[in-house]
């Protein structure tokens, strides 16, 4: 019996198995991929959003606001990449500025601070190669960027060092609840496959399959629809002209078509937003490619089409009534819900973890562990600019002293080392493919993608779990790179 | 644990043919303070897990395998005694020649008399091309194909679509073959093959693999592991796919051989000037790139189809280090390459991008007709016994002319060939006997029909 479930190990389950983990419980997140943050905190923009954007009184807008300056602090404590970037919100025309007027007005009554309208001329000053055409802008100073994907699996690793159980690969197919009438306490069951699973309360922090888990339990249903962003990658070349990042004025359809550096360097252009039946799908498509490529010219009119990295995309979870849901669920004693956190569902992540920690505390009366664990050190990488200062070059000389490889590169576009690689696999809630590996050192997921390290990875990953390479995935399931070794029936 | 800087004469980045043949050529020039620097455990680069035969013709007479090509090179350099550092990766070149290089060994800084680099070429990604569709295993490119096949002993795949009919896609298909996949079809966007035409007879047509000409994958299909592709015929002119002409072939891999492209982040940050065409450094005839003491050879420098011609130029650039080594009194050509552009800039520049008139320094520009052009530079006060121009035509041309003009239009050379493609590069020799009295402005290399 365990006494918090969660299900789902993106950001927001991440981030309430983090904060749980604070008090004296048995937790245990569940999710069907081979690793944390496989679904839509893997596939974002990234983007630490200020809070102009969202309606007043909503939902989006209070954990926005609130979760802004939570996402800088965690990143920190943390050690996940995080930039203070700024946001620049782009009007073409003349026209548009009273639009401008109207976002700063909508985000001080959200309780943004730092908003202010910005000429043509510090707009270009700020950033040089935005479309000379434009008017001018919003800049909102509390804008950033973060790893999506370094704060997901940070949060994980932190919950793990914290006691905190991650069964991955493991479906829930089935929910039930029943109430022992003596005690008046309420159980789930949770059939999953690899076995039932009890507890004593669950959060649904499912993502796009929230409402599919939580129809069955409750009679207050939700509909939720994936909606996919498509996205480019450029080079850290051209990311690193880049500073702030920029955004169209808003329409109907969403915030629009965005040009942003990565905490990474690399630049990304997106995304598009498309209702999809299957939610799994996240095909790129040709058409909406091309559409960014048109949408994100008008920002950078100096866009070309060479050093594209790849094209990727995410599905939002966009809840019919569009704002988020979060808390208890009325008709359900113990079962907690985050439902429908699409943007700014990143950096609204901390403030909903908090909340749901808290409402949990308090419903099961709970103390806090004596000792909460600090989180595991990153993994011990460098940088061409610290090599520039001479202590850290003998920091780094000194460290390969100790470990070898930490001097030998398998990952040359994003200089990564076997040291880094084996690292990866080896901490809490360690990478077990190749995906895993990519997103908790980079290697992979430099201009060669994977083009030269991957015959390596295989080999390191093989060697570090003790398996045969053919085994290997991509990211779980049936994704095996190899299909065979020679000398050896398949 | 202080780092301390050295000093060495000459550093060549990378032992594959290009690095290994430079470092033998500089020490036949007397050269003894030479220090090569490999990324991996041993000598012999890309040529290591190309094992099928086809090297050496030009360079030893004999057809060898890729590493029996490799192995005469890393014999010798043994045996010469050269220093070498293996798996040891250089950070950083800075535009003073100051390296930073990393090996389990530890981190070194190294400043270096003269650098010659040699570092190859990557392949391009499916991500460069844009194929939409899943972003499920089973899609990689033909070379790290080739290095899990013939290294590593392991099959990417049964049942294979390969994209691209460059020459490690062509090898490639025939590999697998012989390992018992299928390999449903090359497919081909341009309406040629981009490799040489031994490659397409001995690697397809003795195998009978289709190449599907003028056709392109327009999605990819498959969550977890490829189950397909679909493929579509691209308009000849505008190569913009037919999506009312699509069709399905199911394969669990997806192979890329889409181009090749040199490796020069390290060269951009010693802030060498780079060609928008080649995507490898501007060179002058002497191989010296808008760096003073910084060289280039091999794939590095523009996409070679042989190794036997890497082996030839990286000599020439080792000859021109150790010219430069001995004679420090001659004028550097640096300022004469840039434009004072940025490295990325000058990437995306169109053909025939602006020069200013340096009266030391002829560009040669790649006129109609014409791909690329190396060198791109002539620096006058060195002028060749016989100057060698290796382009690569725009396009597919029957009978047409070479011709190199100066300024105003008169020509210098001619040259007849029968056939001319983008598949193979050409070479065109202008003998001391054709060189003109210098004039002002640039020389064109140009196809005329």
């Amino acid at each position: 019996m365990h006494d918090v479930v969660i299900i789902g190990a993106g950001v927001i389950g991440c981030a309430i198995a983090r904060e749980v983990s604070r008090y004296k419980l048995r937790v245990l997140v569940l999710d069907q991929a081979s690793d944390v943050c496989e679904g839509t905190s893997k596939a974002n923009s990234g983007i630490i959003h200020a809070g102009y954007d969202a309606t007043p009184g909503t939902r989006k807008a209070h954990y926005n606001v609130r979760g802004n300056p939570l996402v800088y602090q965690w990143a920190q404590e943390l050690s996940v990449p995080c930039q203070n970037n700024t946001s620049l919100v782009l009007a073409f025309s003349e026209t548009d500025l009273p639009r401008i007027d109207a976002l700063i007005e909508r985000g001080q009554q959200n309780g943004v601070t730092g908003l202010r309208k910005v000429s043509r001329e510090e707009v270009l000053d700020r950033e040089p190669l935005v479309n000379p055409a434009i008017a001018g802008a919003l800049l909102a100073e509390t804008g950033g960027i973060v790893s999506p994907y370094g704060l997901t699996i940070a949060l994980a690793e932190h919950a793990a060092v914290n006691g905190v159980e991650f069964r991955l690969n493991c479906q829930v197919q089935a929910l039930a609840h029943q109430t022992d009438l003596d005690g008046g306490q309420t159980n789930f069951i949770i059939e999953t496959s690899q076995g039932p699973v009890q507890a004593r309360a669950i959060v649904n922090a499912a993502g796009v399959f929230a409402d599919r888990l939580h129809n069955t339990l409750s009679q207050d249903t939700l509909t939720i629809t994936a909606r996919r962003g498509e996205y480019w990658m450029l080079d850290k070349r051209i990311g690193a002209q880049f500073c702030a990042t920029l955004f169209q004025l808003p329409t109907d359809k969403g915030k629009g078509i965005l040009v942003t550096p990565t905490v990474e360097q690399t630049l990304i252009l997106g995304p598009t937003s498309d209702p999809v039946p299957d939610k799994m799908d996240t095909r790129t498509t040709a058409a909406k490619l091309e559409e960014i490529l048109e949408a994100a010219a008008q920002t950078w009119p100096g866009l070309r089409k060479d050093s594209f990295i790849t094209s990727f995309s995410g599905l939002r979870a966009h809840l019919a009534e569009g704002d988020f849901r979060v808390g208890r669920v009325p008709d359900v004693p113990g079962y907690y819900l985050a439902a429908g956190i699409e943007s700014p569902g990143l950096t609204a992540a901390p403030a909903i973890a908090i909340d749901l920690a808290e409402l949990i505390a308090t419903d099961f009366n709970l103390a806090l562990k004596p000792e909460f664990l600090s989180p595991p050190p990153p993994i011990p990488g460098f940088s061409l600019k610290q090599l520039a200062d001479p202590d850290e070059l003998d920091n780094l000389a000194a460290e390969i002293a100790r470990d070898p490889a930490m001097g030998r590169m398998v990952c040359r576009c994003e200089q990564v080392t076997e040291a880094q690689i084996r690292a990866a696999i080896r901490r809490p809630v360690g990478a077990r493919t190749l995906d895993g590996i990519k997103r908790r050192t980079r290697a992979n997921m430099g201009r060669c993608q994977g083009g030269f390290c991957t015959p390596r990875i295989l080999e390191i990953l093989a060697e570090e779990l003790g398996c045969d390479s053919t085994d290997l995935t991509k990211s779980g399931g049936q994704s095996r790179i190899l299909t065979g070794q020679l000398g050896v029936e398949a | 644990m202080k780092v301390m800087p050295e000093k060495v004469s000459l550093v060549i980045i990378g032992g594959g043919p290009a690095g290994l043949a430079a470092a033998l050529e500089a020490q036949r020039q007397g050269l003894t303070d030479i220090l090569l620097i490999e990324r991996d455990q041993q000598l012999g680069g890309i040529l290591n897990q190309c094992i099928h035969t086809g090297f050496g013709l030009h360079y030893f007479g004999e057809e060898l395998s890729g590493p029996e090509y490799a192995d005469r090179f890393s014999t010798a350099f043994t045996t010469a005694g050269i220093a070498c550092l293996l798996e040891s990766h250089v950070l950083e070149i800075t535009p003073d020649r100051v390296l930073t290089v990393i090996s389990p060994l530890g981190i070194r800084k190294i400043a270096a008399g003269a650098v010659i680099l040699a570092m190859g070429c990557r392949e391009r990604p499916r991500g460069a091309l844009g194929i939409p569709g899943t972003r499920c295993a089973g899609v990689l490119t033909a070379g790290m194909a080739q290095r899990l096949l013939n290294l590593q002993g392991m099959m990417p795949g049964q049942s294979i679509v390969i994209l691209g009919s460059g020459d490690i896609g062509l090898i490639m298909a025939r590999r697998l073959t012989l390992e018992g996949a299928k390999v449903e079809a090359v497919v081909e966007l341009m309406p040629y093959s981009s490799g040489l035409t031994r490659n397409v007879v001995q690697c397809l047509q003795d195998y009978e693999i289709p190449l599907l000409l003028s056709h392109t994958v327009v999605e990819t299909h498959g969550r977890e592991r490829l189950i397909g592709v679909t493929l579509a015929p691209v308009h000849p002119q505008s190569r913009k796919p037919d999506l009312a002409q699509t069709r399905f072939i199911a394969c669990d891999t997806l192979l890329l051989s889409v181009g090749l492209i040199p490796e020069n982040e390290l060269s951009l940050g010693a802030g060498v000037v780079l060609d928008p065409a080649t995507r490898g450094p501007r060179v002058d005839q002497r191989l010296g790139t808008s760096q003073p003491g910084i060289f280039a050879c091999g794939n590095v420098l523009h996409v070679h189809d042989l190794v036997d011609d890497v082996s030839r130029e990286a000599e020439q650039a080792a000859r021109s280090a150790v010219a430069f080594l001995n004679e420090t009194d001659l004028p550097a050509p640096q300022a004469d390459f840039s434009t004072g552009r940025l490295p990325d800039q000058h990437l995306a520049a169109p053909a025939g991008w602006p020069f200013p008139e340096q009266p030391s320094l002829l560009p040669i520009l790649a006129g109609p007709g014409i791909r690329s052009v190396v060198p791109q530079l002539i620096s006058r006060d060195r002028i060749p016994e016989t100057l060698r121009l290796a382009f690569r035509p725009a396009r597919v041309y029957r009978s047409a002319s070479i011709c190199l003009r100066d300024g105003q239009g008169q020509l210098i050379i001619k040259s007849q060939r029968r056939i001319l493609t983008p598949g193979e590069e050409a070479r065109l020799t202008i003998p001391a006997s054709h060189w003109p009295a210098v004039t002002a402005g640039h020389w064109q290399l140009s196809i005329e029909v």
